[in-house]
C-alpha cells in the first residue's frame, strides 16, 4: 500500500517541548522542588511535568488580592485527577476517595466531565501521602494530565449490562496500553528505587521522549447514548451491538472542544468516522492513531497542537491512508448506528441480568455535604453496604450499579434517609445542565460556572415554567472559559465566559452531540440572558413542531445559522 | 608612697609612667621646692581639686537587657563627671571581676528578667560575686539603682541581690538602694541625688569647681515622657483566612519628629484601654463616668482617666494592699495578710481590677481614691520591623493580638487589640524610640548572623535584612522562622522569598508546630541544622533570638548548647563556656520578652 507523504509543520519547538525534552521522562526537579519548605508552590517548568502525573498547581484565586495585601503567597494546593477507566470504581475504592477527600483535600469531591474523580485543595505536604494512598486503592493518577492520552471514557450504560462489561473491558485496555512507561511516577511518589542504568531510550515504545504535542482522548459511546460526546473525542469509538453482541466499533477522529476567544484560526471540531474495526483491532487502531498525532502533531503553537487541526492540515483522507499504512490493513465500512441524546437517564433501570442500577443527579459533579443535602456522607454509607460498583458518567453523575435485586432495598432507602436526588423533582432543563469547574481553583477561568450555574438556572426555571417547558430536555453548558471543559458548543444552549459576570451565548448545537452550536450573543451579563431565554423559549414553545428539539428549532427558525463544520463555527 | 596609677590619680598612662619614673629620683627638697611652687601657681585650686580627686574614681556597672539601666548608668556617669569625679561607665559583661579589689567607690544599676533573673549581659558578673571566688570587699563603698516592673513577681530582684551580695562581702552602703517600676525617671533622679550628697559629704568632689561638661544632645526632643504622635499609615493582619492567630503589621509616619532608630531598637507605645471594660467597671461601682478625677495633678473625667492613664488590666501586691482598706469584703482581708502571699498570688493570675472590685465588694471608695490606688498605664514595646534607610521617616511594627479565656472571662491584651481593632488608618498614635544597644547588627557587614524568630519574634529580623540591603552588605544571613500554620501564618512570607532569591537572605528553615502530626519548632530545625549552624558559628556568625521568653528562647538556647556539644564534640561545661564566649563577643544576642 503506497503511503501518503505527510509534512509535520515546521517552526521552533514550543518551550513546553523544551521542557518535556530536558525532563528525562518527567522527572524534572519535582523530587527536589516536592521538598521545598519555602514556598507551597513549585516552579513553572516542574508544574508543566506535574501534569503528567495528574497533578496541577492552583491556587485559591478568591483570595489572591486579599493574601498579596496580606505578604502571602497565593494559597497554593494541588488538583488531583484520578483516571477511572469508564469511570468505574469499586464501593471499597469509592471510600478511599472519599476519606482522602476529607482528609487531605477541601472535603469535596469532583465527579469529572471524563468519568474521573478530581481532588481540590491538596497541599504540597500531602501530596505524596494523598498519591501513594490513591496507589493503594488500586487507582492511579499517572496521565490523568498531559500531552497524553487521557481517562478513556465508556458509556457506563445501565442498560445493557454484558455489553457493557465487554465494552468497558476495551476502554481500560485501550487506558492500559497508552499508558507511558516511565518509572518517574513511581520514583517520585512511590519512593521505588531507581532502577540503574534503565535504558531510557526503550522507556516510551510508543510515545518517545517528547511524548504528544498534546493531550489525546478516546472515548467509546454505545448507542443510543451518545453520554461521552463521542463527537468531541481526539479518537471517538462507537460500538456497534448486534443482536445485543458487541461486534466491533465505528472510528471517528478529530473531535475536539477546545479555541480561544477572538483567534479564529482555534475552534471546536467534531470527529468525523472514518470506517469500522473489530473489537480486537481497536487497540492497534488507537495506537496507530496516537503515533500519527506523535510524528504530525504541532509542536511549535500549543493552540494549534491538537489532533483535530492536524487532520484539518492534512486532510482527512490522507489521515485515514496514512493510519491505514501504518496498520498495514483496510478499516471496514462503517456500520450504521443511531444517537438519541448526550445525557444521562436518571432514577432506577433494571439491568437485563436482573441487577439494578440508580443513576443519581449530582449538580455539578460536585460531591459535598451541605446542611440540607448530606450527599457525600450518604454515598459513604451506600458504599459501606453496596456490593456492585459505581460509574461515573460524563455527565458529572454517578450510577450506583450492579446492585442485585436482594439488595436494592437496603440501597434505595438509604438513597431516602439522605434524599439523594435523581433530580426528577427538578427542571429537566436542570437535569440536562452541565457546568466546568471554573472558579476558584481553574487557573484559566474567565467567570464563574459551578459555581453560578445552578443559581443561575434558579432564574431560568421560572422562565420555562412560564411556558410550560418544565419536562422539555434541553442540553444547557456553561464553562468559565473557551476551552470547553464541559463540552460547552455541544449543548443546545452554550455559555462561555469572557470575563466576571459575562458570557458569550451559543445556540444551535444537536441534542444528540452531532452538531456543534453557533455564536448567538456576544459579552452578555444576567439580565441580558434571562431576557434573551425569555423571548427564545416562549417562541420555542408557541412555533416548534412536534418532538422538535430546541437546537433544530433555533436553526429551523433562522435564530442561528447551522454549524455544518468545525472549520465554519466562526462563519 | 604608692606608684602613682591611672586608677588611683587623674593622670593618663603616659604621664603615670613619667611621674613614677620621675618621683623615686626626687630628693626631699626637690619635692618640697615642686610641691611650693605648684601651691605658688594660679592653677593652685585645681591643683588641690585634683589631689583631692585622687581618690575619688568612681565606677558604674550596669546590666541591662533593653537598654534603660545603661541610659541611666551613663546618665548618672556624665553627671559625676561633670562635678569632677573620675568615673568608669562600664557593661558588668566588660568588667574584670577582680578589678573589684582595686575600686573603692562602685555604682550598679541593674535591671531584672524573666521570672527574676539578671539581664543577658549582667549574668557572669551576678554568678561571680555569687561564687566563692568573690573577693572580701570591705574597701568598697557601693550604693544599687535596681530597675523592674511591679507587676513581676520578683520585683527588682537582681538589683536586690546584688544590694545584699556586696553587702555581705563586706562592702559600706553608700546610699541606701532605689527600686524603680517601670516609670523609673523620678526613683532615678531621687537616687542620683542621694548618691552625689553623700559623696560630696564624704568630702568627695566639691560640687562646683570644674566646668560644667556639655550634655549630648538628644536626636529628637521626642520621648517616653514627650511621646511623640505618629500617624498609622497602615494596619494590615498578616495571618490569612482561617487562622488562629492575628497578628498586625502597622506602618507610622515619623515624619517631622526628627526620630531615629536603628535595627533592633524598640518602638515604644502608649495604648488606650478597652471601653468596654472601663464602662464595666464604671458600672460596677456604680460612678459617674463623667465625675472630675485627678491623676498627677491634671483634672480629667473618670471615663478619660481609665481609659487613656491608667493601668486596670494589671494586678500587683501594691494595686491590692491600696485598696483593701476600701474593702468591706472580710476575705479580701485575709487574702492580703502576709501568710496568704502563695494564695494571692495565685488570685492575681490572669485576673483584673474588674475581678477584684466584683469579687470583694462592697467598697467604700470614691472614684478619686480608686484612681489614685491604680498605677499608670504603661507603655508596650514593639521590635522595629524596618530599616530607615529602606523606609525613611516611618517605623513598622508587628503585633500579635493578646487574646485569652480566663476566668470565665475573655481577657485582651491592652495594647495589642487597641491596635488590632481600635486603631485605624489616619489615626495618631503616641510613640517613643526605646534604644537598645544589646540587640544589633555587627559592625562588619561581612560577619554572618544566624536569626532566630518565631512568631513577632521575626519582626526585628525584617529590619535587619532591609538594612543589610541598603548598604549592600556582604556577610551571609540565616533565618529561622516558625508559626502554627504554613498556609496563614507565614509573617511577611513573600518578602522572605523575594530576599532569598536576591540573595540578601542566604538561608531560611521553617517550621510550622501544627501542619503535622508531631509538633516541629525552630529548635528542631536547627538540630536538623546542626553541622551547618556550627559551621557558621565557627565562621564568626552571630547569633539573634528574638520573641517569646518563656519557652522558646530557653529551648532555643539548650538546642544551641546541643549543637556545639554535638558538632564540636565537647563536654557541656566546654559548650557553655562557648557560649559564655559568644555573648562576651556580643556574637549571641537575645531580644525576648
Ligand atoms: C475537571 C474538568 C472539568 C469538569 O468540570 O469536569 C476539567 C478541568 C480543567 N481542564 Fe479541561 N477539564 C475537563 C474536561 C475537559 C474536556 C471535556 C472532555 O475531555 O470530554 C475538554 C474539551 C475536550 C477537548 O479536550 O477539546 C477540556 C478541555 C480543556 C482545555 C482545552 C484543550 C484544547 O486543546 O483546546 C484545557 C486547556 C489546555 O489544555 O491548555 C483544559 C484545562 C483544564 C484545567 C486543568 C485548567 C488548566 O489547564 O489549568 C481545568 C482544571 C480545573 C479545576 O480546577 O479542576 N481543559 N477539558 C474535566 C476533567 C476531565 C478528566 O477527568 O480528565
Ligand atoms: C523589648 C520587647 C520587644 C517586644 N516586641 C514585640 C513585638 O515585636 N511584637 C509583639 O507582638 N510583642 C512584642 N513585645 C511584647 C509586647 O510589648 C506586649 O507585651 C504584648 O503586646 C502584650 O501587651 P498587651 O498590652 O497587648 O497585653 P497586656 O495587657 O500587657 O497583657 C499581657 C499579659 O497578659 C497575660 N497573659 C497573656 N496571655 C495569657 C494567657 N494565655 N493566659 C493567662 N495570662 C495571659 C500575661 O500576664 C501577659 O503579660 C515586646 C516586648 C518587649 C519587652
Ligand atoms: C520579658 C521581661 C521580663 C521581666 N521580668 C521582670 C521581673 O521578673 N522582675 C522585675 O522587677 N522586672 C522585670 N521586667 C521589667 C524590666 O526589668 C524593666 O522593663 C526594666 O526597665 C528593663 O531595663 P533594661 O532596659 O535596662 O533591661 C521584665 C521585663 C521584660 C521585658
Ligand atoms: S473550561 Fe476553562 S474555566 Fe472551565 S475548567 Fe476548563 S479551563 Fe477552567
Amino acid at each position: 500500500m503506497e503511503k501518503f507523504v505527510l509534512t509535520p509543520p515546521d517552526g521552533p519547538p514550543s518551550d513546553v517541548e523544551r521542557i518535556k525534552r530536558e525532563s528525562n521522562y518527567l522527572r524534572g526537579t519535582l523530587k527536589e522542588t516536592m521538598e521545598d519548605r519555602i514556598t507551597a508552590g513549585i516552579p513553572e517548568d516542574d508544574n508543566r511535568l506535574m501534569k503528567f502525573h495528574g497533578s496541577y498547581l492552583q491556587d485559591d484565586r478568591d483570595l489572591r488580592a486579599e493574601r498579596q495585601k496580606q505578604k502571602l503567597e497565593p494559597a497554593y494546593q494541588f488538583m488531583i485527577r484520578v483516571r477511572t477507566p469508564g469511570g468505574v470504581a469499586t464501593p471499597e475504592q469509592w471510600l478511599a476517595m472519599d476519606e482522602l477527600a476529607r482528609t487531605y483535600a477541601n472535603g469535596t469531591l469532583k465527579l469529572t466531565t471524563r468519568q474521573a474523580f478530581q481532588f481540590h485543595g491538596v497541599l504540597k505536604w500531602n501530596m505524596k501521602k494523598t498519591l501513594q494512598a490513591i496507589n493503594d486503592a488500586l487507582l492511579t493518577t499517572l496521565a490523568a494530565c498531559g500531552d497524553v492520552n487521557r481517562n478513556v471514557m465508556c458509556n457506563p450504560n445501565p442498560y445493557q449490562s454484558e455489553v457493557h462489561v465487554e465494552v468497558y473491558e476495551w476502554a481500560k485496555r485501550l487506558s492500559d496500553h497508552l499508558l507511558p512507561q516511565t518509572r518517574a511516577y513511581y520514583e517520585i511518589w512511590l519512593d521505588e528505587e531507581k532502577v540503574a542504568g534503565t535504558p531510557e531510550v526503550e522507556q516510551e515504545p510508543i510515545y518517545g521522549a517528547l511524548y504528544l504535542p498534546r493531550k489525546f482522548k478516546i472515548g467509546i459511546a454505545v448507542p443510543p447514548s451518545n453520554d461521552v460526546d463521542v463527537f468531541s473525542q481526539d479518537l471517538g469509538l462507537i460500538a456497534i451491538v448486534e443482536q445485543g453482541k458487541l461486534v466491533g466499533f465505528n472510528v471517528a477522529i478529530g473531535g475536539g472542544m477546545g479555541m480561544t476567544h477572538g483567534d479564529r484560526t482555534t475552534y471546536p471540531q467534531l470527529a468525523k468516522v472514518i470506517g469500522f474495526c473489530k473489537p480486537e483491532q481497536v487497540i492497534d487502531v488507537a495506537e496507530k492513531v496516537v503515533t500519527i498525532q506523535r510524528d504530525y502533531g504541532n509542536r511549535s503553537v500549543r493552540k494549534h497542537a491538537r489532533f483535530k487541526y492536524t487532520i484539518d492540515r492534512l486532510g482527512l483522507e490522507a489521515v485515514k491512508a496514512e493510519l491505514e499504512h501504518r496498520l498495514g490493513w483496510k478499516l471496514e465500512e462503517a456500520r450504521p448506528y443511531h444517537f438519541e441524546h448526550n445525557g444521562d437517564r436518571y432514577g432506577w433501570v433494571e439491568g437485563v441480568n436482573g441487577t439494578w442500577h440508580f443513576t443519581l443527579f449530582v449538580e455539578g459533579g460536585r460531591v459535598k455535604d451541605t446542611d440540607d443535602y448530606l450527599l457525600m456522607t450518604g454515598l459513604r454509607e451506600i458504599a459501606k453496604v453496596h456490593v456492585g460498583d459505581f460509574r461515573l458518567t460524563a455527565n458529572q453523575n454517578l450510577v450506583i450499579a450492579n446492585v442485585p435485586s436482594e439488595k436494592k432495598e437496603e440501597v434505595d432507602a438509604l438513597i431516602k434517609q439522605y434524599k439523594l436526588t435523581d433530580g426528577k423533582h427538578y427542571s429537566a432543563l436542570r437535569r440536562n445542565s452541565l457546568a466546568c469547574v471554573a472558579l476558584p481553583t481553574c487557573g484559566l477561568a474567565m467567570a464563574e460556572a459551578e459555581r453560578y450555574l445552578p443559581k443561575l438556572l434558579d432564574q431560568i426555571e421560572e422562565i420555562v415554567e412560564e411556558n410550560g417547558l418544565r419536562d422539555e430536555e434541553i442540553t444547557i453548558r456553561m464553562t468559565g472559559c473557551p476551552n470547553g471543559c464541559a463540552r460547552h458548543v455541544l449543548g443546545e444552549i452554550a455559555f462561555i465566559g469572557k470575563s466576571i459576570g459575562k458570557y458569550n451565548m451559543y445556540l444551535g448545537a444537536a441534542f444528540d452531540g452531532s452538531r456543534l452550536g453557533k455564536l448567538y450573543r456576544e459579552n452578555i451579563g444576567e439580565k441580558e440572558i434571562l431576557s434573551e431565554l425569555r423571548t427564545l423559549f416562549s417562541r420555542y414553545a408557541k412555533e416548534r413542531l412536534s418532538g422538535e428539539r430546541f437546537g433544530d428549532f433555533v436553526i429551523r427558525a433562522g435564530i442561528v445559522k447551522e454549524t455544518t463544520d468545525g472549520m465554519n463555527f466562526h462563519d | 608612697m604608692l606608684p602613682f596609677q591611672v586608677t588611683n590619680s587623674p593622670f593618663n598612662e603616659q604621664q603615670v609612667d613619667l611621674l613614677n619614673r620621675l618621683w623615686p629620683t626626687l630628693t626631699p627638697a626637690q619635692k618640697l621646692w615642686l610641691s611650693g611652687y605648684l601651691a605658688a601657681t594660679e592653677f593652685a585650686s585645681t591643683a588641690v581639686q585634683q589631689e583631692a580627686h585622687v581618690s575619688k574614681e568612681i565606677t558604674i556597672l550596669y546590666g541591662s537587657q533593653t537598654g534603660n539601666a545603661q541610659k541611666l548608668a551613663e546618665k548618672t556617669g556624665e553627671a559625676l563627671k561633670s562635678r569632677g569625679f573620675h568615673v568608669h561607665v562600664l557593661s558588668m559583661l566588660d568588667f574584670k571581676p577582680n578589678d573589684l579589689k582595686k575600686i573603692d567607690t562602685l555604682l550598679v544599676v541593674v535591671s531584672t528578667y524573666g521570672e527574676g533573673e539578671p539581664p543577658d549581659n549582667a549574668l557572669s558578673f551576678y554568678e561571680f560575686l555569687h561564687s566563692k571566688r568573690a573577693p572580701k570587699l570591705n574597701h568598697l563603698r557601693f550604693s544599687v539603682l535596681a530597675l523592674g516592673d511591679t507587676s513581676y513577681e520578683h520585683f527588682c530582684k537582681t538589683g536586690k541581690d546584688f544590694d545584699q551580695r556586696l553587702k555581705e562581702l563586706g562592702g559600706e552602703r553608700l546610699y541606701e538602694r532605689v527600686d524603680c517600676d517601670v516609670d523609673y525617671e523620678e526613683g532615678a533622679a531621687k537616687w542620683l541625688d542621694g548618691v552625689l550628697s553623700e559623696l560630696n559629704k564624704q568630702g568627695g568632689g566639691s560640687v562646683t569647681v570644674l566646668p560644667q561638661q556639655k550634655q549630648v544632645q538628644p536626636a529628637s526632643n521626642y520621648s517616653r515622657k514627650h511621646p511623640f504622635q505618629a500617624e498609622v499609615l497602615e494596619n494590615i493582619n498578616l495571618n490569612g483566612r482561617g487562622s488562629n492567630k492575628e497578628t498586625r503589621h502597622i506602618e507610622l509616619s515619623l515624619e517631622g519628629s526628627g526620630i531615629v532608630f536603628e535595627p533592633g531598637d524598640a518602638l515604644g507605645i502608649f495604648p488606650k484601654n478597652d471601653p468596654a471594660l472601663v464602662d464595666l467597671i464604671i458600672q460596677e461601682m456604680k460612678w459617674s463616668g463623667d465625675t472630675c478625677v485627678s491623676v498627677e495633678g491634671k483634672e480629667e473625667t473618670l471615663r478619660e482617666a481609665l481609659l487613656s492613664r491608667l493601668e486596670i488590666t494589671v494586678l500587683t501586691e501594691q494595686l491590692l494592699q491600696a485598696l483593701v482598706s476600701f474593702s468591706r469584703h472580710p476575705d479580701f482581708h485575709v487574702l492580703l495578710s502576709s501568710e496568704q502571699e502563695v494564695k494571692r498570688k495565685e488570685y492575681m493570675k490572669g485576673r483584673d481590677v474588674l475581678d477584684v472590685l466584683r469579687d470583694f465588694g462592697p467598697w467604700d471608695m470614691s472614684p478619686e481614691q480608686f484612681v489614685s490606688s491604680l498605677r499608670k498605664l504603661q507603655p508596650r514595646f514593639y521590635s522595629i520591623a524596618n530599616s530607615l534607610l529602606a523606609y525613611p521617616d516611618e517605623v513598622h511594627i508587628t503585633v500579635g493580638a493578646v487574646r485569652y479565656e480566663a476566668h470565665g472571662r475573655l481577657r485582651k491584651g491592652v495594647c495589642s487589640t487597641f491596635c488590632a481593632e481600635r486603631l485605624h488608618v489616619g489615626d495618631q498614635l503616641p510613640v517613643f524610640v526605646h534604644q537598645n544597644p544589646n540587640f544589633k547588627l555587627p559592625k562588619d557587614a561581612n560577619t554572618p548572623i544566624i536569626m532566630v524568630g518565631p512568631g513577632t519574634g521575626v519582626a526585628p529580623f525584617r529590619s535587619f535584612l532591609q538594612e543589610r540591603e541598603a548598604i549592600g552588605a556582604k556577610g551571609k544571613s540565616w533565618l529561622f522562622f516558625g508559626d502554627q500554620h504554613f498556609v496563614t501564618d507565614f509573617l511577611y512570607q513573600t518578602e522572605w522569598q523575594a530576599w532569598l532569591k536576591n540573595g540578601i537572605l542566604t538561608k531560611m528553615d521553617v517550621a510550622f508546630s501544627r501542619d503535622t502530626d508531631q509538633k516541629v519548632y525552630v529548635q528542631h530545625r536547627m538540630l536538623e541544622r546542626s553541622k551547618e549552624l556550627f559551621r557558621w558559628l565557627e565562621d564568626g556568625a552571630v547569633v539573634y533570638v528574638c520573641g517569646d521568653k518563656q519557652h522558646m528562647a530557653r529551648d532555643v538556647h539548650q538546642t544551641l548548647i546541643h549543637v556545639i556539644e554535638k558538632e564540636g564534640n565537647m563536654t557541656s561545661e566546654q559548650a557553655e563556656a562557648y557560649i559564655a564566649e559568644m555573648q562576651k563577643q556580643k556574637r549571641y544576642q537575645r531580644d525576648v520578652y
